[in-house]
């Protein structure tokens, strides 16, 4: 496999995962998603790198883990045009954009202070109304939040 | 969530809904009907509402049941901070079906969860009010012979009204027209648009109350305009009074026309209407109970034939 100079970089990792083309404001809630800051891997994380298809940006490679898909899949909440590739050997075995799962368990908080998730001590459930749009609709009160409204819990 | 349980219009097809207002319909012939011998029900009121409590204990009451629960949460340990999880698992050993209202939005989807018995929902927050809409829906129904291609105008807080939002989704089943007259602040929100868009359904906005448009009607949903909701009161000043329906204005309306109301009505019909053979807001509520009868039969799953 041919890999270019910025991808031999990432390559760098033995084994695990590199999550690329995260926006720069979103690196940190990235972090706390995945639980990264309670983990004991290596991690090494980097911001406000340059990129041409997202301006600023931010990368996080962990190494010798592999994530669950619909772990990974939540990623795309706060980024949704992250990269992720796999490494093993120092090889990129696996490339893979993520995308929103259908719907959304206990990762974020409803928006409408009046929900029940919000006064209950319960997970919260999310439809994936417009993927393209990061729209999603409580699964208790009905109400749509937009991206902007997200709240990681 | 157990199936037989009604959180929301959109739980029950288009099929169920017809098969609500036929049973509606039976128990309207004969309200009284020992079904519920033997059986205890929980109406519990998270929130005050004694309209829709008193029309669910009736209904309860005339099919022979007995009815445990409580009016006011203010009397129960959710005061000392039990959780609604706690409370719903702690009463559904008792009974073997839940009626609650509650002040939170999603309470009674969460409690459908949780439950092990079914559960009806009598209002959640600003969210959910199916049985109100099933009565709407019988009141249309019953009067106009049909559900099918009717012109449906709504009037007055098209934005926060609970019960136009959901009469709106249970009336696309059946093509009908809509016309939305509000003021600008009240107008239909753009989520409920973008709904009638995707199914084809035509609808009309009109910020004027006229004669013209009451005229093309068959039903008339009145909502109240209420003061808190406007954030400019200068606005309100303005508007309260321009969504009210006077005897005058029904003068040219079609025969077949009736004026519904969720009720309380405070000044959006005037009492001149109410002796005309059009008003209809009145029976609408008596129409509650055998709509709510025939809720009750359908999740618990006991069929009225004749």
């Amino acid at each position: 496999m041919e890999l270019s100079d910025k991808e031999l970089k990432v390559a760098a990792l033995e084994n695990g995962t590199v999550i690329d083309r995260i926006p720069s404001d979103q690196l940190f809630k990235v972090v706390s998603l995945l639980h990264l800051d309670t983990m004991d891997k290596s991690i090494t994380i980097g911001n406000n790198l340059y990129s041409h298809k997202i301006g600023k940006k931010g990368i996080i490679k962990i190494a010798d883990t592999f994530f669950k898909e619909e772990d990974i899949d939540k990623i795309a909440i706060l980024a949704p045009k992250a990269k992720i590739n796999i490494i093993k050997d120092y090889q990129v075995v696996h490339k893979q954009e993520v995308s929103l799962p259908d719907q959304l368990h206990d990762i974020i908080r409803c928006a409408n202070p009046k929900c029940i998730t919000n006064n209950e001590p319960m997970a919260t459930k999310f439809d994936v109304i417009d993927k393209e749009n990061v729209t999603v609709k409580c699964c208790y009160c009905e109400q749509a939040i937009s991206k902007e409204q997200i709240k990681i819990k | 969530m157990r199936k037989e349980s009604l959180v929301s219009i959109t739980d029950y097809s288009k099929d169920e809904i017809l098969e609500v207002l036929e049973t509606a319909k039976l128990f309207e012939a004969n309200p009284n009907r020992r079904v519920l011998e033997g059986k205890v029900i929980a109406t519990l009121f998270f929130e005050p509402s004694t309209r829709t409590r008193l029309s669910f204990e009736t209904a309860v009451n005339r099919l022979g049941g007995r009815i445990i629960g409580f009016s006011d949460a203010s009397t129960t340990s959710s005061t000392k901070g039990e959780t609604l999880k706690d409370t719903i698992i702690m009463v559904s050993n008792y009974v073997d079906l839940i009626i609650m209202r509650h002040y939170l939005d999603g309470a009674a989807r969460y409690a459908s969860e949780v439950s092990p018995k079914p559960i009806i929902n009598a209002g959640d927050g600003s969210n959910q009010h199916p049985s109100q809409t099933l009565l709407d829906l019988y009141s249309i129904y019953k009067t106009q012979g049909t559900l099918e291609n009717l012109n449906i105008t709504m009037v007055g807080d098209l934005k926060y009204g609970r019960t136009v939002h959901s009469l709106l989704m249970a009336m696309s089943h059946f093509h009908p027209t809509f016309h939305f007259v509000a003021p600008e602040e009240l107008k239909m929100p753009d989520e409920y648009k973008v709904y009638c868009d995707k199914l084809g359904i035509p609808y009309e906005e009109h910020r004027d109350f006229t004669e013209d448009i009451i005229d093309r009607a068959d039903i008339l949903y009145m909502t109240r305009v209420q003061r808190e909701r406007f954030t400019d009161l200068m606005e309100y000043e303005k508007v309260k009074n321009v969504y009210t329906l006077r005897n005058a204005m029904l003068a040219g309306s079609k025969p077949n026309l009736r004026i519904l109301h969720p009720l309380p009505r405070v000044n959006e019909i005037a009492y001149d209407v109410d002796d005309n053979p059009k008003a209809y807001y009145f029976e609408q509520a008596k129409n509650g109970l055998y709509t709510r009868q025939a809720i009750i039969c359908k999740v618990l799953g006991i069929k009225i034939t004749d």
